[in-house]
């Protein structure tokens, strides 16, 4: 079956890589724009305790909206294909990415602070120097958590017409063929992975040197 | 110099008054220390001092400046500040925690890294071990002593304290008090420093003030204070043996005698001792008198007199 695969791909190199490609584009696209929203405004909505408990308790809900669903609903609002597939990839991103940015900001040592603040740092200062350089790794863990559920759930695309890995998976389902399946599906599973890893990866680099437990 | 004008800090929501009409001057390169129980305001008093708390009354000067007409910016870098455990920034090296006000002020380069290597010098630390290490990898002492570094590393003539040695040892806490002292000695600031320990206060302050809710209950020398304590409040805080505490503050030296035969010297003292300790040394020896070294003698009469009449 899965020699029935590489063949099916080598037959049809084209199709394979474009799909490939969307399901990448898609999914980076959908990253790059829910880190540009949420970093930011979950900086801001740090700044007050009240709003903080919020965002994190609003943020915690939409997570558990299925990744199908969220597509479903762009269905209605935006049609189908590539823009109404990315909207919904970067809903999905945004509540990782906000849940971690408040929460890190929000617990970086109040005495640290308040020595920046006593030492004449302004606020922006403050949040350059201090605040964001000490919330990175918490920070990275959720656009790690979010850039896994993004590359996965790329995969649902193809239900909305957005393209991608996902629609070997569709066809193969609809036209009962395992082989046709299992060209979307070990890419998909691989490209996780890959993903995970190489966040981890950059979750480490990124940690400021003071800050890593074993270095 | 520092001066408080009847100043006031009532906090949005509280009936009581954190800080009560309190006036206090710290004159130029002296230490003060603000003593109290927990709730005193001894340390919003200090936050006052640089802006981190705004009072609702009263008038506040550093260096003749209204700190309230000063951009808080700017005042704060030219006041030096410490906090227990040293708050460092722990994803900056020891250099880089010590460069922080030097760089807002703006300096090159070549200057940093000169006052950087002179600030760990200043407080005991081999530059070449120490510049480029992060806080985790120092023990308590040691982020202590770079805090100070780091606060005293913009030139500022104020230095504010709070509970700067709380959460040291106590051996280690004796050690970094006399390095401070010597510091101290080194380089004029005006210091005011907020402690919960008497001893502490005897010892670094040139002049300590007495707080209780809010208010300034005494303020006087280390000596005044022990010697004549203004309430049952402040001689309970100083402890009942305030009169050795009183006698540690004077040394052996002040109380010389050049008349009379000097005694063997097997009874010799120092003449930095202090005189706790001569005292000490009499009862432990059973003797009236002690020999200075270096000459003359001490007896117990004057000790005695000395402890009796002043400070």
């Amino acid at each position: 079956m899965i020699g029935q695969a590489i063949a099916l791909v080598l037959a049809r190199p084209g199709e394979f890589l474009d799909a490939l490609l969307t399901h990448v584009a898609l999914s980076a696209a959908a990253l790059a724009v829910a880190i540009a929203l949420a970093v930011p405004a979950g900086l801001l909505l740090s700044r007050r305790a009240a709003a903080a408990l919020l965002t994190i308790n609003a943020a915690n809900v939409a997570k558990t909206v299925p990744s199908l669903a969220v597509l479903a609903l762009m269905l209605p609002i935006l049609g189908t294909g590539f823009l109404p597939a990315l909207v919904a990839l970067i809903l999905l991103a945004l509540p990782s990415i906000l849940i971690n940015t408040v929460g890190a900001i929000v617990r970086v040592d109040a005495d640290v602070v308040g020595a920046a603040t006593a030492m004449g740092m302004t606020p922006r200062q403050i949040a350059r120097r201090i605040e964001l350089p000490l919330a990175v790794p918490v920070v990275f863990a959720g656009i790690r958590t979010a850039a896994v559920e993004v590359v996965a759930s790329a995969t649902l695309a193809s239900f909305i017409g957005g393209g991608g890995l996902g629609d070997f998976i569709t066809a193969g389902i609809a036209m009962s063929e395992m082989s046709q399946l299992l060209v979307g599906a070990v890419p998909v599973a691989l490209l996780t992975v890959a993903t995970e890893l190489g966040f981890a990866t950059l979750q480490r680099e990124l940690t400021p040197r003071g800050l890593r437990v074993a270095a | 110099m520092i001066r408080l004008e009847a100043v006031t800090k009532r906090y949005d929501g509280t009936g009581a008054a954190a800080v009560d009409a309190l006036s206090l001057e710290v004159p130029e390169a002296t230490t003060t220390a603000l003593i109290g129980p927990s709730g005193s305001g001894k340390t919003t008093t200090l936050r006052l001092i640089n802006r981190l708390v705004e009072p609702s009354a009263g008038r506040i000067e550093v260096a003749g400046r209204d700190v309230m007409t000063t951009d808080p910016v700017a005042l704060r870098r030219s006041i030096g500040y410490v906090i227990q455990q040293g708050g460092l920034f722990p994803h900056m090296t020891v250099a880089e925690n010590i460069a922080t006000v030097p760089r807002l002020l703006g300096w090159d380069d070549a200057r940093i890294a000169a006052r950087i290597d002179e600030m760990l010098g200043l407080v005991g630390l081999d530059p070449a071990d120490y510049r480029a290490r992060y806080p985790r990898a120092l023990s308590g002492g040691q982020r202590q002593r770079v805090g100070v570094a780091r606060a005293l590393a913009g030139e500022p003539p104020v230095l504010l304290m709070d509970e700067p040695f709380g959460a040291v040892d106590p051996i280690g806490r004796e050690r970094l008090q006399n390095e401070l002292l010597a510091i101290l000695r080194r380089v004029r600031k005006t210091v005011v420093i907020v402690t919960h320990d008497v001893d502490e206060a005897l010892k670094l302050g040139d002049r300590i003030a007495v707080l209780d809710g809010g208010r300034l209950v005494q303020h006087g020398t280390p000596a005044e204070i022990l010697l004549r304590p203004a309430n049952a409040l402040v001689a309970g805080f100083v402890g009942g043996d305030r009169i050795l505490k009183a006698l540690a503050l004077v040394p052996v030296a002040a109380l010389r005698r050049s008349d009379g035969p000097a005694p063997p010297d097997r009874l010799q003292i120092a003449p930095e001792a202090n005189l706790r300790e001569a005292l000490a040394r009499m009862i432990e020896t059973g003797s009236h008198e002690l020999a200075i070294a270096g000459g003359g003698r001490i007896i117990l009469g004057d000790v005695l007199a000395k402890a009796r009449t002043s400070g």
